[in-house]
């Protein structure tokens, strides 16, 4: 991946980085899906929050001291007041993470302590989706309607779409890409992941064992959606545009689909799985963007049906069995045994 | 008045596909996506009813072309559902997190269909006359007759679906498995026909209600999406698997909406209704009607 710079084009490059800003959403999203067993239909909001504040700074930027041009389209004469802070770099960063979080929290916490849980949690959290985006379409003064945040320039001064400055956001896409996979890493091979496995295959077991599902489900909830915003963050700075469509119900979804593809419940499946997929969703739209949504809706019921451990999966039962047979043979050997003798 | 009557067949047509969501979801545990896709066929197979009558029939004949389109849609719709169920839910029992992908996937699927064969723009439905003109209760106050007729339907639909859960054989059978699978396959049921039986009936319901929602204006590929969510949450704050809850439910959801969105805009309606069923659901989390169970995992 380091060396990708040197054998792909630039439009190439910029949708690889796009890809990896993608996967640090889908990392997130095994942790509370693959670990946890808490199907969240709602991602899209996190992730949407986290590049809109991003996307708030950088059109702050590029209008300089007038006002952003959709608000005057709207017919706004003054700056929304919290619209203000935005103008700051590290407040739009810092918010573009806590601010997720902290939705995340109060919405785990009502939900999880009273123990809404399986489907009625995955409902609720699309309901939220949709409150969410008709705000956002509603509100076209503050957010810019449909059309969302676009039209930026620079960021800390350097011009955005400048290949250099591309290429550093592509390694720094890279680079946050690697450490959260780490510390992830270190988090589900600690207890914490112990206890998060735990209450996927068995909540009501842990509730007696005497810890409390609802702190290590919110904290899990939290940092998913913390995730979200930062992936957010890197999105909007290499794709330039943030919009309700990028945030909305099937994009949601489909967030669930990558670390479904990739397999659920490792990590690195969920690496893979985003960029799999959205390569391929790229290529397909590229080639044939009539039937796309026909391959799209194929993989779900193919994967869902036929591959229930993702493509990490596949490789590990490929290896299982190989490693098994060998193992038999091994033993049948061993004690000069043939398989027909055992009774 | 007029705003709530509005309201009445909002809730109306919710409940209608809540009915066959609350079946698919209370009695089977799966939750299927691809309900809004159901709805969607229905509200085509009116069109295509329609597209017939006014072809190849004599044109005195074209103003009872709807009343056909309601059986051809609960028909085509109930097909699709067995198939569905045939082909994959059947696979995915007990799963319903799976469950809700894959039938995620088929209602991209059909939506994708539909775009091809019908186009992606929105076609209309042409109600026949009788449906036009309305019922004037008070001076100024006028009930269209069409959105009274959407009620009939639904009326129906509850009473029927009444009458068969607990006065017919077949009904009470699907209620035994709904409370009790494995007692229910020890007493000889095949829950198997069971099952395939109540999808298709529960996607015949959705088709019905599609039918429905051609009375209230064009129709397009994605029309299921607009009223899924909702429906899904008349299912979850009613409570799965009794009927009453359903009712309530939409009863519910529906006046709500309509009180919501006269006292502020649209948008901020729904975000209100929205807010009211999270909190209401911190002080019942299993809806208004739930089913008394011990069964722990």
């Amino acid at each position: 991946m380091a060396l990708a710079p040197i054998f792909l084009s630039e439009f190439r490059l910029n949708l690889l980085g796009k890809f990896l800003a993608l996967a640090i959403l889908a990392i997130g999203m095994d942790l509370i899906w693959g670990y946890t067993g808490i199907l969240s239909l709602g991602h899209g909001v996190f992730f949407g929050l986290g590049a809109y504040c991003m996307a708030m700074y950088l059109k702050l930027e590029a209008s300089g001291d007038r006002l952003p041009d959709f608000m005057s389209w709207s017919g706004l004469e003054e700056m929304p007041w919290f619209w203000v802070p935005f103008g700051n770099p590290l407040f739009a960063i810092l918010a573009a993470i806590l601010l997720p979080m902290a939705l995340a929290g109060l919405l785990g916490y009502f939900t999880f302590r009273n123990r809404i849980k399986g489907v009625f949690f995955s409902i609720l959290s699309q309901a939220v989706v949709i409150v969410v985006v008709t705000l956002f379409i509603g509100q076209q003064a503050f957010t810019g309607g449909t059309n969302g945040i676009t039209n930026f320039k620079t960021v800390f001064g350097f011009p955005l779409f400048s290949p250099p400055v591309q290429m550093f956001l592509y390694y720094l896409t890279l680079l946050v890409l690697i450490g959260v996979f780490i510390l992830c890493r270190k988090l589900i091979a600690g207890r914490t992941g112990k206890i998060l496995v735990a209450i996927r295959d068995g909540e009501n077991r842990v509730r007696f064992s005497g810890y409390n599902p609802t702190t290590y489900k919110v904290f899990v909830y939290v940092l998913s959606a913390g995730l979200a915003g930062l992936a957010g963050i890197l999105f909007v700075l290499q794709v330039g545009i943030i919009s309700p469509a990028m945030m909305g119900i099937i994009p949601s979804v489909e967030m669930v689909l990558w670390v479904a593809i990739g397999g659920r419940g490792t990590l690195i499946g969920a690496i893979i799985g985003t960029v799999l997929t959205n390569g391929a969703k790229s290529f397909f739209s590229e080639s044939f963007p009539d039937i796309w949504l026909y391959f799209l809706g194929a993989l779900f019921v193919t994967v869902v049906l036929f591959l229930p451990n993702g493509i990490v999966g596949l490789f590990a039962n490929l290896k299982e069995n190989l490693y098994r047979k060998k193992a038999v043979k091994e033993v049948y050997e061993h004690h000069s045994l043939h398989p027909e003798h055992n009774g | 008045m007029v705003q709530l009557f509005n309201g009445l067949s909002f809730s109306s047509i919710l409940l209608l596909i809540a009915l066959g969501l609350a079946i698919t979801f209370g009695l089977m545990n799966v939750i299927n996506m691809a309900h809004g896709e159901l709805i969607m066929i229905g509200a085509y197979s009116a069109y295509m009813t329609q597209i017939m009558f006014s072809n190849y029939l004599p044109k005195s004949l074209f103003d009872f072309y709807f009343v056909l389109a309601l059986p051809v849609a609960f028909l085509t719709a109930a097909l699709t559902g067995w198939i569905l169920e045939w082909a994959l839910v059947r696979h995915l029992y007990g799963r319903p997190l799976d469950s809700l992908l894959a039938t995620w996937g088929v209602s991209l699927v059909l939506q994708q269909l539909a775009r091809t064969v019908f186009g992606a723009p929105n076609v209309a439905v042409m109600a026949p006359d009788w449906l036009n003109g309305g019922l004037e209760v008070m001076a100024g106050v006028v009930f269209p007759y069409k959105r009274l007729f959407i009620l009939a339907i639904a009326a129906a639909a509850v009473l029927g679906m009444y009458l068969y859960l607990y006065k017919t054989a077949p009904g009470r059978r699907m209620q035994a498995v709904m409370q009790n699978r494995a007692m229910a396959a020890c007493l000889g049921i095949s829950t198997r026909k069971v099952d395939s039986w109540s999808f298709a009936m529960g996607s015949g319901i959705a088709g019905l209600a599609g039918c429905a929602i051609t009375l209230l204006g064009p129709i397009g590929p994605s029309i299921g999406t607009y009223y899924i969510i909702d429906a899904f949450m008349v299912v979850v704050l009613g409570g799965v698997g009794k009927l009453s809850g359903t009712l309530a439910g939409a009863l519910g959801i529906g006046i709500l909406n309509t009180l919501f969105e006269y006292g502020t805009t649209a948008t901020l309606g729904k975000v209100l209704v929205f807010l009211v069923i999270i909190v209401f659901l911190q002080w019942r989390p299993a809806g208004l009607v739930q089913v008394k169970t011990r069964v722990l995992d």
